[in-house]
């Protein structure tokens, strides 16, 4: 083919300052089609998505027709796009450049749509066809060439369909759009296009940029943000500084800005000061004087409902402990994403500009239009911001579509989901393709390579229910007195090859995420809960690790190969506990069972005296109701012995697998580490404690270990437990890291007191043990390497995403569990023994163990409410004193529990005081409550686990 | 960036089974024996060979049976986009090694016992793919030269776009931002490999496609040059105008 050749020359700046000018090549081809069906022009036209008949029926627009969109419209109308009426669009690979360049998330969905088939979407590469090339001019701004590109394709697109389809370009900015009628484009914005189809749910989804124009004449509520210039120039000379904007969990009005590399996070306080930052922004901060320094309220305020009460606490407080204080003079980056929510109950008839209140707390309320309130009044709903002008006291954002019946399971469950960015789209059909078919069994092809272990005396234990079950574990004694002691793990990447759909998915997701009543997989079900899930009496592919451990449970060797398995038994931990319990049973499995938990005792004892750290989390389990599915009763999860026992076994096969492949790939092998939290995290649980007359050393692990199993109080059996609850909470989170990203000092993993760790045990809802697996097998030559596996930057890439999609899972496994306990409380008054967590200065945070639950009880009076006692804060030493009566940390308490559903967006948990006994503020016991007496016994034990969330299975 | 669009084309337009243009002049000096201008793309490049002629240093280490071939690798101090007072002279020996390595298979040394045959490159222009320009160019030099030769040495480079895509004859752009890359110089109808460097660890699955592609590459550019040059002698031949113009392709 015969190609053009031009050159693109630029003036860069490097790093040292030296100005550098580049040339490059650029060919001009020949060879791009127009992408339509209905073009017999373009000789080699590779993709035709654009439709022979693109459909007609809008008002305003008669012809046949193709869209061509510019940049802004792709910005800032991407939700409207998404709408599927909208089809046979052409986009502009300058369009592409300029929107990836500014933003990727818009890029992502952009890409998407033109990724699916249906949508008609072509990708016409302009800037390298010869005759929609063009040359920058000089003095022309980048914005104006990129116009007059998106011009030059339009005018080449109608002069090339030759009147028969007309290509319209679609563009919100009025000089470009007039530019473009003058040069005889058919031009027109997107509403006045989407107007001409008639269609209200798409006309929802326009963004709301637009009503800016009325707002203006308005007096504006907020100081201006600077320019980017300035803003740059203000970062630069050290006037202003960057960081992220986290929005208070507590109070809406206040909020910190973390600055890399600074010490301390600088509050910023008051609507004007944070001046539009919504939560996770990066922001531009300016310092005020240290004058008017101030320090965080410790106020919990919930809407502007607490508004007064607000105002009155501010004049009676003097600051001790001044934060360095600031206000935001300009937005960097905008992090806005879609918001979970519902519309705000509205009075005025037929109006159609309304509040929408966000799910998550930390997000202002969006003022959005729409002409189907009545539809969506009770309904759970997505929105966008699209601006936030000086002048409006609430953000603009459009509708963009609905999540179902609030109060309705699945549409809550949805709410969960997408707020924590959990993917659990339906299973793709490239994804479905790389299933083996159901009738899959072992065949003798499989036995190669492998050991064959069906005939051990193999058996998994689990919590009952799971079907996912992805280890399997024996226990043999041998002549010479050692024992043979083997873990067995689903091989699950014998079914997922790297690379492939089924690969790429599941490293997406990264977890398996349960949610109470609905597990959404990282693999499909055929894989998770039949195929790789060690199932009892079946033949099932495994990766093993075998050793031979003395009667001390000390390795005298250890090897790892593949092997095929078939599990005797499929036990749940109450069931393992009654075989080890019941002495009469003698069966291979019984004495297996036994001898495997009597070097699990060992192996804590030993991990314990290491430093290891028993934490805390009070983890809870929702009796069902399996036609309503609603929660019948909570209890919590009791812990047997079994459990430890299988945990002790994962721990050590994880710890010894992480020595294996970090010893074979100092660079790539995927581990993870636990970092030390620094002492600042202790500093108010110390001085709590201390207030008890309780020391704690932080020191390192061990002191830490040995100082928590010191602290018991006799008048407090619950104490010991909420120490160790709270510490968990001090702790940093465990992540995932390629080992050549770190030094070997690094890889600590504090809360097992391990000096090197991985996950291997969970391959079938974890995909970090699905990496493990792989360099295992690389390792013991069982399988070969892929050039994935041994690119550190990919790596370490996917690591990121793993923690990030690990944490948010726990997340919406926590909010799942405050759902239910919701539900739970419908309709429901219950009195239940609590404890205080922690001593605000308005309030009292409470911890209820039975439910696992947390709450506030507010201390002084909601808006509305009159208050007959009040209480003193004392900051100093945490404590509240009304009276005689005095509030600690730890102190139990008796509190009312009820579901405050007058407010249909956020139903609460409200609690109320009953014991101890304050006039005009505690009330009396209700009679209703039978569940006080045994409170006691059925504190939760605690558990082990490092800083893991809570999840259905432990974690190790 | 990515090296490779969803549609299939190069950060400069090109696919990825496209070489850059080429285009080349033989006969550019008087002064040496023979002499070749070639361009890549915007990788430039002068080559002269002088001899062959007596041999002038170290004459009693030089072997009786064959010549010496000696090789000279520079690069123009205003070769780059960012200038340096003396380019990266270790990376300049280095290159003048392999250089030396991929000329003395193709000559027939045996030919011109006692004597010594200078190649002298020097890149006017950097833009990827430098050292296999040079041996392209140190080819056309020794074919003006008059020099014998087995066939011609060609060389190309190639690396891998989205850990799947071979791309042929990359650019100084695509040696940044890709991975590890192949150059291979090879004798083009025997199939002879006379040198091959990776420029860092490569995965042993991507080898065989890289390599298939850079040597895909090399029979191009032969087939080019081979049009180029007899173009360029049928021209002489008709007309004895010695090699004062350009031949694009
Ligand atoms: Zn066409």
């Amino acid at each position: 083919m015969v190609m053009k050749v031009t050159s693109k020359t630029f003036i860069r700046k490097t790093k040292r300052g030296n100005i550098l000018k580049i040339v490059r090549e650029h060919y001009l081809r020949d060879d791009i089609g127009c992408g339509s069906l209905a073009c017999k022009k373009c000789k080699r036209n590779g993709e035709k998505p654009l439709e022979k008949n693109p459909s007609v029926d809008n008002d305003g627009v008669p012809d046949k027709h193709y869209l061509l969109l510019d940049t802004n419209v792709v910005l800032h109308q991407i939700d409207a796009l998404e709408d599927d009426t909208l089809k046979n669009v052409i986009i502009l690979q300058t369009v592409l450049e300029e929107v990836k360049h500014l933003s990727h998330s818009v890029y992502k969905r952009l890409m998407d749509l033109i990724g699916n088939h249906s949508r008609c979407y072509y990708v016409f590469v302009n800037v390298y066809h010869k005759d929609t090339y063009v040359e920058r001019v000089r003095g022309e701004s980048p914005n104006d060439y990129n116009d007059r590109m998106i011009r030059v394709s339009a005018l080449w697109y109608n002069k090339h369909f030759d009147g028969k389809i007309k290509v319209l370009l679609i563009s919100s900015d009025e000089a470009s759009k007039a530019k473009a009628i003058n040069e005889g484009i058919p031009t027109m914005s997107l509403e006045q296009y989407v107007k001409g189809l008639n269609n209200v749910t798409l006309t929802d989804k326009l963004s709301n940029r637009n009503s800016v124009v009325e707002e203006i004449s308005k007096e504006p509520i907020f100081p201006p943000h600077l320019t980017p210039a300035q803003i740059h120039m203000g970062i630069k000379s050290g006037k202003l500084l960057q960081g992220t904007f986290f929005a208070s969990n507590d109070n809406f009005l206040e909020g910190n800005v973390f600055v890399e590399g600074q010490e301390k996070n600088i509050l910023l306080q008051g609507r004007e000061h944070l001046n539009r930052a919504i939560n996770g922004d990066i922001v531009a901060v300016q310092m005020l004087p240290e004058s008017e320094w101030s320090a965080p309220t410790n106020l919990v305020i919930a809407d502007y409902d607490d508004l007064e009460l607000e105002n009155n606490l501010n004049n009676t407080v003097q600051p001790k402990d001044k934060h360095p204080t600031g206000r935001v003079v300009g937005i960097i980056r905008k992090k806005w994403r879609q918001y979970c929510g519902i519309i705000q109950h509205s009075v005025v008839e037929n109006a159609t500009r309304h509040l929408f209140v966000p799910a998550e707390k930390k997000i202002p309320k969006i003022r959005i239009e729409t002409r189907q309130y009545d539809k969506l009044k009770d309904q759970r709903l997505i929105i966008a911001i699209d601006t936030w002008p000086r002048t409006s006291r609430y953000p603009l954002g459009h509708f963009v579509r609905s999540l179902g019946k609030i109060g309705e399971r699945e549409a809550e469950n949805e709410v969960i989901l997408l707020e924590h960015d959990v993917p659990h789209s339906k299973f793709s059909d490239q994804v479905l393709a790389c299933l083996p078919k159901e009738t899959w069994t072992v065949t003798d092809s499989d036995f190669f390579g492998r050991e064959d272990f069906r005939d051990l005396d193999i058996c998994s234990v689990d919590p009952p229910g799971c079907t996912d079950i992805d280890d399997a574990l024996h226990c043999m004694a041998l002549k010479n007195g050692n024992f043979q002691v083997g873990v067995h793990i689903a091989d699950v990447t014998h079914f997922i090859k790297p690379g492939t759909p089924i690969d790429l998915e599941a490293s997406q997701r990264a977890t398996t995420v349960y949610l109470t009543g609905r597990r959404i997989d990282m693999v499909p079900g055929l894989l998770s809960s039949n195929l790789c899930s060690l199932r009892g009496g079946e033949e099932r592919l495994a990766f093993s690790c075998v050793w031979e451990m003395t009667p001390n449970a000390e390795i005298v060797n250890s090897s790892f190969t593949k092997s095929v398995i078939k599990s005797k038994a499929a036990m749940t931990y109450e069931q393992a506990q009654l075989i080890i319990d019941d002495q009469n049973q003698n069966t291979a499995i019984a004495i297996g069972l036994r001898q495997l938990n009597k070097f699990a005792k060992i192996l804590k004892k030993r991990r314990l005296d290491a430093g290891a750290l028993v934490l805390a989390s009070p983890e809870i389990r929702f009796l069902m109701d399996s036609e309503t599915r609603d929660p019948l009763d909570v209890e919590v999860k009791q812990l047997k012995e079994t459990n430890s026992m299988v945990e002790e076994f994962m721990l050590l096969a994880n710890i010894e697998v992480a020595k294996k492949i970090y010893s074979d790939f100092p660079e790539f092998a995927v581990l993870r580490r636990h970092p030390k939290p620094p002492p600042s995290n202790f500093e108010s649980l110390i001085k709590a404690a201390a207030h008890l007359g309780v020391e704690l050393n932080v020191d390192t692990s061990k002191d830490l270990a040995n100082s928590l199993d010191k602290a018991v109080k006799l008048d407090n059996p619950f104490f010991n437990t909420m120490l160790r609850i709270l510490a968990t909470r001090c702790m940093l989170q465990a992540v995932y890291f390629a080992s050549g990203t770190k030094t070997y000092d690094e890889f600590m993993h504090y809360g097992l007191a391990a000096p090197i760790y991985t996950h291997f045990t969970s391959p079938i809802r974890r995909y970090a043990d699905v990496l493990v697996h792989r360099l295992l097998a690389v390792s013991i030559a069982a399988e070969n390497t892929t050039p994935e596996l041994l690119d550190k930057r990919k790596i370490d890439a996917i690591c990121q995403n793993l923690n990030v999609r690990t944490r948010m899972s726990s997340y919406a496994e926590r909010a799942s569990v405050a759902l239910n306990t919701h539900i739970f409380f419908r309709g429901k008054i219950r009195d239940e023994e609590g404890y205080i967590l922690y001593v605000k200065k308005n309030a009292l945070q409470i911890l209820i163990p039975k439910y696992g639950l947390e709450g506030t009880l507010f201390l002084s009076p909601r808006k509305g409410q009159l208050q007959m006692v009040t209480f003193t804060y004392n900051e100093e030493e945490q404590t509240q004193r009304c009276g005689q009566v005095v509030f600690r940390t730890f102190d139990p308490v008796t509190v009312q529990l009820s579901l405050d559903s007058s407010n249909v967006q956020h139903e609460r948990i409200v609690l109320k005081l009953v014991k101890p006994e304050i006039p005009n503020f505690s009330i009396p016991s209700s009679i209703a409550s039978t569940t006080t007496v045994q409170q006691t016994q059925k504190n939760p034990k605690p558990c082990d686990s490092s800083s893991e969330p809570l999840c259905k299975k432990p974690k190790v | 960036m990515d090296l490779l669009s969803r549609q299939g084309l190069r950060t400069d337009g090109r696919r990825s089974d496209e070489l850059r243009r080429i285009s080349c002049k033989m006969g550019v000096f008087n002064q040496p024996d023979g002499s070749a201008y070639l361009e890549q793309g915007n990788t430039k490049v002068l080559a002269a060979v002088y001899g062959p002629h007596e041999i002038r240093v170290n004459r009693s280490k030089a072997p009786n049976d064959c010549a010496v071939i000696n090789c000279q690798y520079s690069m123009a101090t205003f070769s780059r986009s960012e200038r340096k007072r003396r380019p990266r002279d270790n990376k300049s020996a280095e290159l003048t090694v392999h250089l030396k390595q991929a000329m003395t298979t193709a000559i027939k040394t045996d030919l011109y016992p006692k004597s010594q045959i200078d190649i002298f490159v020097e890149v006017l222009q950097s833009d990827g793919g430098n050292y296999s320009v040079c041996v392209n160019a140190a080819t056309l030099a020794l074919i003006d030269a008059g020099i014998a030769m087995e066939e011609f040495v060609i060389s190309c480079t190639s690396s891998l776009a989205n850990g799947e895509v071979p791309l042929v004859d990359i650019s100084h752009l695509e040696e940044t931002l890709g991975g590890p890359s192949i150059t291979v110089a090879i004798l083009p109808i025997s199939g002879k490999i006379a040198m091959l460097e990776t420029s860092q660890r490569m995965h042993i699955n991507h080898v065989e496609p890289v390599l298939t592609e850079a040597m895909r590459g090399c029979r191009y550019i032969y087939d080019t040059l081979n049009k180029t040059i007899k173009k360029h002698y049928e021209e002489i031949g008709g007309a004895l105008n010695w090699g004062t113009e350009e031949y694009n392709i």
